[in-house]
């Protein structure tokens, strides 16, 4: 035991607190706090240090490359960043007038009810897991775009170099638009938050001087709204970046950058669950590694810039975070 | 308040069970346990090109030795070379024999044993045409490499006089993981063109000219009796439990042969007699006027030295199995049986597994 | 009225519908996957699905029992990881720290939360899988349940801070020390909060393939411990939704059913227990 005439001060109170357990319960907490930036810390580290190959033999040149071919050991990750970053522009550029035009319903037009009710639904399907999202892709959505939407796109659009080529259903456009469909509850979600946050004296304001509910809602509400908005759109792409199983699935699995989206592409997430268990060769899977930790990279700078801009909204007390 | 606290309890408590049962379900101290307590599992992955004979053998051979459960997963040649250098699984499956580098790579010497011979067909999916259609080296090399793109083709036309094929594009189909299935399909690519010898060569994952990506022997099909269209190359059991029309190749002899039993014996009649050691051997494009010539062996992939005696036993005692009461199964799955020659060679083989 | 204001009645009428075209297609896509499943995983659900374990390729008659279980014992070994730590560590942001380091902590459970799925599954493996030399369920468990750390604690946290300071007063007033006080008293306020969290974050999870496709790997069989590979549902949807075989087809849509019914299940039951969720107001 120790022997307390010599402790000092402090280290007597520490004692007693210890044995009321509070000290005891705020290292336990703060352990497993602190285990969450460990695992953090370890996972960037890993994919790190796995991916020493690829780094010295190409540098800087791997995120420049367009081959990927495991023969002759060239790897280059052009076509999977080109892949994953259209799919997500086409998957935004679906989801957000969608997200958003719904989100003004939800949040201007409908009565309270059903604006909780549908929002309900709507944030039910982000529980959908992505595998059935993918399956459904494969049996529904592909033959649906390759009968109907694309060769309505040719017909009408084919003078654009997006809408040439040959029709084969898995494509660049079917993965586009099976993220579109798995991000825009989120948006839809935080853009009705922060819609109706919006304080209801500036759409009083606007319909006072005579705006109609539509321009009030445009050029009032919406703008006063825009950086939660934007946040949304953040968090959404940066969803769309990681997605795997549903893009795997639909987008054809061709490493080849194409201008046109019926052509078929390849994402960096689908690539690695596609090759991660027969990369022959430590070159091979450590160039997936790399890409891994590429996306991962990626991911953390838009979750960071979408935390940030929540944080300094929230500061401001112009939106709810 | 308290209704929902209930519920809540009640839910959890529920989720608990559950979760809780599954934990025990099948440990080995539950009583009445789906599996006896001494089962033991060994682990295989590998080729998707004769998963269809290899599930029905390791389920056959465990309904006879129950305390045995073979877990073979098909992830393609790749995966079954890669997991068994890593050592990550107790067998590895390919029908892309190793390269000498690759066993380099294996921290123990890794023996191959061929278990079927099969075919790799060219099935596909155009409308209006249900007939066997003829194709040439030239006619399959143009297609992959992009440069014949309409089924229309005087390449694809002309040895297919009887048949009206429509101005519709190809659209390729090739495997998206690292595969035997490949292996095959682009060594006989390499033996019959030149050009795509030397633009693409051969490997179990190569950059592909053009073509979409099918996962497995598997996705291969599914992608290929999902798109009109499509041509894509499949192990022939494949095509046939689908009900997917595949055609004849031209062999060396300038015949037109179809994929069955006897063409595919054929095809190794010349190299059963002159089997390597390690039974490393290419039989794509043989000689011989029945042959045909997209046919190949494919390995079990085992290692030399297996800590595990248990294992080793199990493993051996399957493989001795497999040559004499599982060759019986596999004419019914459209494999054919091993040449005598070779399974009297693989019998001594065996036992250098230590 | 003038030509200028008519114009803008159109405009206004016009988008507004607009919107409300958005928002019912957004709900109808919900309905559609639902409806989808519930018909066509409905006319393949039956006894053999659920007791059966896979046949031969080509061969009917097989389940996915193993693959059912299989999913269970991952939950759970997720479960052990997450829970944890995502409980304490919720309980430390709400209860015990101190601004700067919370801020950092919560910063970087959102990062971890915003991690691709795949990058989990090449971590657990080059941590787990490699030294072991063998794919297991431990190793699938463990990426799963590093995912569930971050919704537990957030929920954990806004659970905690959601009980009202009366009652922590109350309870240190009475002399109770500050762990007791969280223990004892705003803990169990808090439990609904806490426990449906957690519900929801073990739905997410249950619906994960790709950091198992290199973890947990698949098993044909029952697996056995927690060192085998084991059979998990969403890689069974993924494996026979891929092929061409219309039997493996319609086990797909069955397990799909299964899963889909248990994720919204556990999605609906959260909401009903905790009406959470900002509901209608304007400020």
């Amino acid at each position: 035991m120790v022997d307390r005439a010599r402790l000092s001060g402090r280290a007597r109170q520490f004692m007693q607190k210890l044995r009321h357990g509070d000290e005891v319960a705020h290292l336990i907490t703060l352990l497993a706090a602190a285990s969450i930036i460990v695992v953090t810390v370890m996972l960037v580290y890993q994919l790190f240090i796995n991916c020493a190959l690829p780094r010295h033999k190409f540098g800087f040149e791997f995120f420049l490359g367009r081959t990927w071919d495991p023969v002759s050991g060239d790897f280059g990750a052009l076509p999977f960043i080109y892949g994953t970053l259209v799919s997500s522009a086409l998957a935004l550029l679906l989801a957000v007038p969608l997200g958003v035009g719904a989100a003004i319903f939800l949040s201007e037009l409908a009565p309270p009810r059903i604006s909780n009710y549908l929002t309900f639904v709507i944030e039910l399907l982000a529980a959908v897991p992505s595998v059935i999202y993918g399956v459904l892709g494969i049996f529904v959505l592909v033959p649906v775009l390759r009968t109907v939407v694309m060769p309505f796109l040719k017909h009408t659009l084919g003078f654009l170099p997006f809408f040439k080529g040959p029709i084969y259903g898995v494509s660049m456009l079917a993965g586009g638009v099976v993220l579109a469909i798995m991000i825009v509850p989120f948006i839809i979600s935080v853009s009705r938050e922060v819609l109706l946050a919006v304080p209801v004296e500036q759409r009083e304001a606007a319909l006072a001087v005579g705006a109609t509910k539509w321009e009030s809602t445009w050029q009032v509400v919406v703008p006063f709204a825009r950086v939660g908005i934007m946040a949304s759109v953040f968090l959404a792409l940066a969803r769309a970046l990681g997605e795997t199983m549903a893009v795997t699935m639909v987008i054809g699995n061709d490493p080849k950058i194409n201008a046109s989206l019926f052509a078929p592409a390849y994402s960096i997430a689908a690539v690695i669950a596609n090759e991660f268990t027969e990369a022959t060769g430590d070159l091979y899977l450590q160039a997936l590694i790399e890409l891994g930790l590429v996306l991962f990279l990626v991911t953390i700078v838009i979750n960071g810039l979408a935390r940030l801009v929540i944080i300094a909204t929230t500061q401001k007390g112009a939106t709810q975070g | 308040m308290k209704l929902k606290t209930s519920i809540t309890s009640i839910a959890l408590g529920a989720v608990l069970l559950v979760l809780g049962v599954c934990a025990f379900v099948d440990s080995p101290s539950a009583a009445p346990a789906p599996t006896p307590d001494s089962a033991m599992l060994i682990n295989g992955a590998g080729a998707t090109f004769p998963y269809p004979i290899y599930s029905k053998w390791f389920d056959e051979y465990h309904k006879l030795h129950p305390d045995l459960q073979f877990n073979y997963q098909s992830i393609g040649s790749g995966g079954g070379i890669r997991q068994i250098i890593a050592g990550t699984v107790d067998f590895g499956a390919t029908d892309g024999p190793m390269t000498d580098e690759q066993l380099g790579q294996a921290k123990t010497k890794i023996l191959h044993f061929p278990t079927v011979m099969g075919a790799v067909v060219p099935t596909y999916n155009i409308q209006g045409v249900s007939q066997e259609l003829n194709f040439t080296p030239e006619a399959l090399a143009g297609i992959f490499l992009g440069k014949i793109t309409k089924w229309n083709d005087p390449a694809i036309a002309g040895p297919n006089k009887d048949v009206t094929l429509p101005d519709q594009d190809i659209v390729v189909v090739h495997r998206s993981d690292g595969s035997g299935t490949t292996y095959v399909w682009v060594d006989y690519l390499s033996k019959v063109s030149e050009e795509w010898k030397t633009k693409v060569g051969k490997n179990t994952s190569v950059n592909w000219p053009v073509g979409l990506g099918g996962k497995g022997n598997e996705g291969v099909s599914g992608l290929v009796k999902q798109t009109p269209g499509a041509i894509g190359y499949v192990e022939l059991i494949y095509a046939a439990q689908n009900n997917m029309p595949y055609g004849k190749v031209k062999n060396s002899s300038g015949i037109f042969v179809k994929a069955d039993l006897a063409s595919v014996t054929a095809a190794a009649a010349g190299a059963a007699k002159s089997m390597p050691d390690d039974f490393r051997v290419s039989i794509t494009n043989s000689l011989g006027k029945a042959v045909y010539p997209i046919a190949s062996f494919t390995w079990l992939l085992v290692p030399e030295k297996i800590e595990d005696s248990a294992k080793k036993k199990a493993i051996v005692d399957f493989l001795h199995w497999m040559l004499k009461d599982g060759q019986g199964m596999v004419e019914a799955l459209s494999y054919a049986k091993l040449p005598k020659e070779v399974v009297a060679k693989e019998t001594k083989a065996i036992s250098q597994v230590q | 009225m003038s030509l200028r204001t008519g114009w803008r009645k159109i405009v206004n009428v016009v988008m507004l519908s607009l919107t409300g075209v958005c928002a019912l297609f957004t709900v109808s896509a919900l309905f559609f996957i639902l409806g989808y499943l519930v018909y066509y995983g409905g006319k393949s659900l039956n006894w053999a699905f659920f007791v059966n374990l896979p046949a031969p390729v080509g061969e009917a008659g097989g389940g996915m029992a193993n693959a059912i279980v299989g999913s269970g014992k991952l939950l759970l070994l997720a479960s052990l990881l997450g829970v944890p730590i995502g409980f304490l560590g919720g309980v430390y942001l709400a209860e015990f720290g101190g601004r700067t380091f919370c801020f950092i902590v919560r910063y970087i459970t959102d990062l971890l939360n915003g991690a691709p799925s795949i990058v989990m599954g090449i971590f657990a493996y080059t941590i787990i899988v490699i030294p072991m030399r063998h794919f297991s369920a431990f190793a699938g468990g463990m990426a799963l349940g590093v995912m569930m750390i971050p919704i537990a604690v957030r929920t954990t946290e806004e659970s905690l801070r959601a009980v009202p300071l009366v009652l922590r007063e109350g309870a240190l007033a009475l002399g109770a020390s500050k762990w007791k006080t969280v223990a004892t008293v705003v803990v169990p306020a808090a439990i609904r909060g806490i426990v449906t969290g957690i519900m929801l974050t073990l739905a997410r999870v249950a619906g994960e393939t790709a950091p198992l496709l290199f973890t947990a790997f698949s098993n044909r069989f029952w697996s056995q411990g927690w060192n085998q590979p084991i059979a998990s549902l969403p890689v069974m949807i993924y494996t026979y939704g891929l092929s061409a075989y219309d039997d493996w087809h319609r086990q797909a849509w069955a397990a799909g059913l299964v899963l889909l019914a248990l994720v919204l299940a556990a999605n609906i039951g959260a909401r009903f227990v905790v009406s959470r969720g900002i509901s209608f107001r304007r400020v």
